[in-house]
């Protein structure tokens, strides 16, 4: 049985068609590399599988069940968990408070339920050595690393018990050497028979760690093959449209 | 909090270039010892008893104001409401006191209870409208309370046809009490600033609700996604602002005995620049009740300090200003100095 099960989807924003008539089935502990150049529509599919916005038409199922996800929280419910290009951190807040944004540990009896800082702290800092991360639950996002900021980002995809988890460029903006750790996680998630999504524009991210590859242009999907059955130089001409359709 | 980490390669701020001694509110609480320790030396009549009292009375209704005015900030809005509000809110609740008055003739309490029903409900109306135009229709908070400042206190006047109103009945002497007695030797006012900025640090800082009030100020796009109820924690923010200045409101009419139509006429400014010196950065995501009420008794000792130094008191305005700008520029320089 598919995870994850699109039909049809489409978005418009007024005139402007972003997305027409998308199929994409994904099964459990598979890795996906999403491609396309920029205004492709990818960065409007993942938003529409995050409950960001909803679709124009057509049908989402997920787990087996059919889905409309209103808010981002829907879709978290659901097992769905998103790292966001910009990874969506506050940076006046500490990297615990930023794991466990929106979803706090609270002790005590309504209406007298407040945070359980401790609980919260241990936590991410198991988080944080799971990731192998020099990192401080204490310490202000503001102070951090760029791969320090990803760890965040990151961790927080693992405080539930997700079942996919899409990541938005997440090696755009790092070093060689997290670049590295960020696939290995993606090879540990996958290991749990958690599905991934990976958007990237780095060929070789996508050809290391994806078991398939589905390439978007102009709003449509116009290739989903294996990876050993494509090679970067198809790819390339998928995105840019030298190649028409695979 | 010591989770016992040792890391090779991540280095770790002293302990005086972070946390609460890091903070713009630590330096404002050293300025205001100083400056009271120096006046205490210069005139003697500062530390006596009948002084500070006043000092203390005459803070808190800003401080009361600055409380709330603070959660708008922090979350990255203004409130430029709040003056305009405590007058509309102390004269609605001493004029339904004064409609009501003996229709209640032997329960006591019930006309000013009603009063005080008539002013929440006020506070309310007026924090909503602030909160859903902000949060959901998505006005500028500077623009949106701008016009309800002047909407207002348009109100007070359209309700007063521009007269003084002082309360009367048998609760009025219960109002008096309530507003401008004492409890342990100290002033009902001061009284209620502590408990309520008590409170609020609790809040803030072991709440998931003041958790988000930060992370939006922080980043609102972020505490969105995150699933934070943005728009909830901004209107619950602005109604907070209204209660408070509407709550300060009535505390003055009962300590001044009338609400003229024009009562706090300009406090706006006072109350943002309190919260402002206390630490409350008006780009968001920074400020607390500490910072509110140091804010507020720093400005009115060097209001007191002016006039025990026979200072001309035109001059404490410009003062004021000097300092808003000092306490920000200090923490500018700190924040450049830490990187």
């Amino acid at each position: 049985m598919a995870l994850l099960q699109l039909r049809d989807i489409g978005k418009e924003f007024g005139a402007i068609r972003a997305l027409g008539g998308v199929d994409l089935t994904l099964h459990r502990g598979e890795v996906l590399g999403l491609m396309g150049d920029n205004g492709a529509g990818k960065s409007t599919l993942v938003r529409i599988m995050a409950g960001n916005f909803r679709p124009s038409h057509g049908t989402m199922h997920f787990n087996g069940r059919p889905v409309e996800f209103h808010r981002p929280a829907d879709a978290r419910d659901a097992g769905i968990e998103v790292v966001y290009q910009d990874l969506a951190l506050a940076d006046n807040l500490t990297a615990a408070a930023n794991v466990f944004l929106g979803r706090e540990l609270r002790r005590g009896v309504w209406p007298f339920r407040l945070l359980d800082h401790a609980a919260m702290q241990q936590r991410a800092a198991e988080l944080f050595q799971e990731l192998k991360s020099e990192t401080r639950p204490g310490d202000l996002v503001r102070q951090m690393s760029g791969g320090q900021r990803q760890a965040v980002a990151i961790a927080r995809t693992r405080l539930a018990d997700a079942r996919l988890v899409i990541m938005d460029e997440p090696t755009a903006a790092i070093s060689v050497r997290q670049v590295h750790e960020v696939l290995d996680l993606i090879q540990r998630l996958r290991d749990r028979g958690i599905a991934v999504i990976l958007i990237s524009h780095r060929m070789p991210d996508v050809f290391t760690v994806c078991d398939r590859v589905a390439v978007m242009r102009r709003g449509r999907k116009v290739a989903d093959k294996p990876i050993g059955q494509t090679s970067p130089e198809e790819i390339t001409g998928l995105i840019t449209g030298a190649l028409e359709v695979a | 909090m010591s989770t016992g980490l040792h890391f090779t390669n991540v280095g770790r701020a002293p302990w005086h270039r972070r946390g609460f001694f890091a903070s713009q509110t630590f330096y404002v609480a050293v300025a205001f010892a100083l400056i009271a320790l120096g006046m205490a030396i210069l005139s003697p009549i500062f530390l006596s008893g009948g002084n500070l009292y006043n000092i203390s009375k005459n803070f808190s209704f800003v401080a009361i104001v600055a409380l709330g005015v603070t959660l708008v900030i922090v979350t990255g809005g203004i409130d430029l409401s709040v003056g305009s509000t405590m007058a509309l809110v102390a004269l609605v609740t001493v004029m339904t006191l004064n409609a009501v008055a003996g229709r209640f003739s032997g329960l006591p309490g019930l006309a000013l209870g009603a009063a005080l029903c008539a002013g929440l409900a006020t506070s309310l109306a007026i924090g909503l409208i602030n909160g859903v135009l902000v949060a959901k229709v998505g006005l500028s908070p500077f623009v949106t309370t701008l016009g309800m400042l002047s909407i207002a206190r348009g109100l007070c006047y359209v309700i007063t046809d521009g007269r003084g109103q002082a309360p009367q009945g048998d609760d009025a002497e219960l109002l008096y009490s309530l507003a401008d007695g004492q409890l342990l030797g100290l002033p009902m006012p001061v009284v209620y600033l502590l408990v309520l900025a008590g409170l609020l640090g609790l809040v803030l800082h072991h709440s998931a609700w003041g958790r988000h009030l930060f992370a939006i100020g922080g980043n609102e796009r972020a505490a969105r996604l995150c699933g934070v109820r943005v728009d909830a924690v901004k209107i619950s923010a602005y109604v907070l602002s209204a209660l408070a200045a509407g709550f300060a409101g009535v505390l003055m009419a009962g300590w001044l005995g009338s609400v003229p139509a024009n009562l706090a006429f300009g406090y706006e400014l006072r109350i943002i620049a309190a919260s402002v010196i206390g630490g409350a950065n008006l780009a968001g995501g920074a400020g607390g009740p500490l910072g509110a009420v140091l804010g507020s008794a720093l400005i009115e000792v060097i209001r007191n300090g002016l006039v025990l130094g026979k200072v001309s008191p035109y001059w404490q305005d410009t003062l004021i200003g000097l300092i808003i700008i000092l306490a920000v520029l200090v923490d500018r320089l700190r924040a450049r100095r830490a990187g």
